[in-house]
């Protein structure tokens, strides 16, 4: 039996827009497995980002059962979920969203930082960033790195903690397709040799074939699982 | 994460918008400049003020009918009777000298040039009691009393006003109120910036003032200047003319109806008025501090919005709200504090340049730029910049993230 990473439950997410309920989600239940790469597909508007919100613990599902590497996360407070974010949960944007100002060693480091880990932050960053094939880099500004190379330094700063999720939402979405698919092969080769749980929120089916398992979300419900 | 860790990140944020950064401190600057700059002129002041009544002589005490604190009826004037009585030094042994005075004002004038001078009636005791000096002639004499001489001792900007110099002048007359007196003597400007009329005086015998000038009933003084034997005696002294005067105006019960001051109580009066006086000008100054400690949350408040993913970010990738909240209070406080330095510079440069303006125009008096005034100036603009910090940050610390991270 492969170990369960992600156990939801009947997640539901409520927004009131003045008198208005939306849905955003409406009952979602699924699980994901330790070692695996799924992708999670759907039109906009279907609920893609609030399920990877909720699933990346930025924020909480209205009802429903949340468990992340078997903690319960439904009734954290936000330093608690801040805590669970650090250890447990990578991210990587489609806007690779790096701290302009600081190189890409103190962005990688940055969530060390968080985490207070005293000792060894630059050599673990520098480990992250040879990882992903940044290491001649170090010290660079994102404004002087491409953009495939901007997003490295996002994958490096997501895996620095070891998480137990790899989120990333569009992360080719603002390359060209050829970077593009070096930054997937990338995804795809840390899956495969560190083992990394990786969720990928795509519009891309290129990318999403290229994963083990597709979810797909319609009106704020799971619509197939293949 | 630690606090130097959070400055280091601090500083590079706000080394990364130098001008707006330079703006915000500005304010500071000019705040706690001010601080600094008004408090080290109202010390300068009160040193100066201390000092210049201190010259006088600190064995000095003041007699003058009346009481300051008390409404009197029937106030006896000080006669000749009382001088008499408190120069006995059988009496009043603490007492080395005495010196009465009457005084009035009148035009002083010498061939078409006119001022408005003190002309006070003295007697030869007055130039030690007083410590008076001159630059040329002689005081007035024992000889020039009993002979209710024509002479007069002027002070240096009666000489400026109607010689234009303040040297050679003996033996010239002048005329005051019309009847020519011979000039005798010129005194040493006794300065200290405590006001013109210090320099602009006459002094007179006391017999001529009271046969020919100012007509006083049976010899009524204006002030008694009493010195001591010694400066220690000064209280004994004050005692010993309060009981002489007691007996003498039959006041041995009830309130005095005259008034001893000593050189220690003027000098306390004058730290009074010149402490409020550092205190308003500080208040004064203190406001502009308030301005600028607006400007910071102003700034910071921009700040926050601007970084707004930034927060979003971090906290996605596991800042607490503690964390976030450090690094925008760690940013108001280093905005605040480099304002301080600087300020403090820049205040001690403003009194140093008042100090020389001082200087340069005759009014010597050094501003003193205090320690006190120096941590007081750091540690209010430190508080100014957590206080108005905290809004902003805390702003910047309940960002939820999702919302934070969506923000364009």
């Amino acid at each position: 039996m492969k170990q369960k990473v992600i156990e939801a439950k009947d997640l539901k997410k409520i927004y009131k827009m003045g008198e208005i309920e939306v849905h955003a989600l409406d009952g979602v239940t699924l699980d994901i497995y330790k070692g695996e790469m799924v992708a999670i597909m759907g039109p906009s508007g279907s609920g893609k980002s609030t399920l990877m919100n909720i699933l990346g613990c930025l924020d909480l599902p209205t009802s429903g059962e949340y468990l992340l590497d078997k903690e319960s996360v439904g009734t954290m407070s936000d330093d608690q979920l801040a805590g669970i974010r650090n250890r447990k949960v990578g991210f990587v944007f489609q806007s690779f969203n790096l701290l302009s100002r600081s190189s890409a060693l103190s962005n990688v480091e940055l969530p060390l930082r968080y985490a207070g880990v005293k000792e060894g932050r630059l050599r673990l960053a520098r480990e992250a960033l040879e990882t992903v094939g940044l290491g001649d880099r170090v010290n660079h500004r994102p404004m002087e790195l491409s953009g495939g190379q901007q997003q490295r330094v996002a994958i490096a700063r997501a895996l620095i903690n070891n998480p137990a999720i790899l989120m990333a939402d569009e992360p080719t979405g603002n390359l060209d397709s050829k970077s593009g698919k070096e930054i997937l092969d990338l995804i795809l080769r840390l899956n495969k040799e560190r083992g990394t749980t990786v969720i990928v929120i795509t519009h891309d089916p290129n990318v999403a074939e290229k994963t083990q398992r597709v979810i797909r979300l319609k009106d704020g419900l799971v619509e197939a699982i293949k | 994460m630690n606090l130097q860790a959070a400055i280091f990140e601090a500083l590079e944020s706000l080394s990364a918008n130098k001008v707006r950064t330079g703006l915000t401190i500005l304010g500071i600057v000019i705040g706690v400049a001010a601080v600094i700059a008004m408090l080290a002129v109202g010390n300068g002041a009160q040193n100066t003020i201390t000092g210049a009544i201190n010259g006088v002589g600190t064995n000095l005490l003041f007699v003058f009918p009346g009481n300051q604190e008390q409404d009197v009826k029937n106030i006896k004037p000080l006669s000749q009777g009382d001088v008499t009585a408190i120069s006995d030094t059988l009496q009043a042994p603490s007492i080395a000298l005495v010196a009465p005075i009457i005084m009035s004002n009148f035009d002083v004038t010498f061939s078409g040039e006119q001022i408005t001078s003190q002309v006070s009636g003295v007697t030869p005791a007055h130039e030690s009691v007083r410590n008076d000096k001159l630059t040329e002639g002689s005081f007035i004499s024992d000889q020039d009393m009993l002979g209710n001489a024509s002479v007069a001792v002027i002070g240096p900007d009666v000489a400026e006003q109607l010689f234009g110099r303040t040297d050679g002048l003996v033996g010239e007359t002048i005329r005051i109120e019309g009847q020519p007196f011979r000039i005798i003597g010129v005194m040493e400007s006794r300065g200290g910036g405590m006001g013109g009329s210090q320099d602009n005086i006459v002094y007179i015998p006391l017999s001529t003032a009271q046969a020919r000038l100012i007509h006083r009933n049976n010899n009524k003084y204006d002030v008694v200047f009493i010195q001591a034997v010694s400066p220690e005696q000064v209280t004994s002294a004050s005692d010993e003319v309060s009981q002489i005067l007691r007996t003498r105006h039959r006041t041995e019960i009830g309130v005095d109806d005259f008034t001893v001051l000593t050189q220690q109580d003027i000098v306390d009066t004058a730290q009074t008025i010149t402490g409020v006086l550092t205190i308003f000008l500080g208040g004064i100054a203190a406001i502009s501090l308030l301005v600028g400690g607006i400007g910071i949350m102003n700034i910071m408040l921009v700040s926050v919005t601007e970084r707004t993913r930034e927060i979003g970010l971090r906290k996605a990738i596991g800042a607490r709200k503690r964390d976030i909240l450090i690094q925008f209070l760690t940013e108001s406080a280093l905005l605040s504090l480099l304002g301080g330095i600087i300020g403090i510079a820049l205040g001690w440069l403003i009194a140093f340049a008042v100090g020389k303006i001082a200087e340069a125009t005759g009014n010597a008096f050094t501003p003193a730029v205090s320690l006190d005034a120096i941590l007081l100036a750091t540690i209010f603009a430190t508080a100014v910049g957590l206080f108005f910090g905290i809004y902003p940050a805390n702003r910047a610390a309940n960002l939820e993230p999702v919302e934070a991270l969506r923000y364009e």
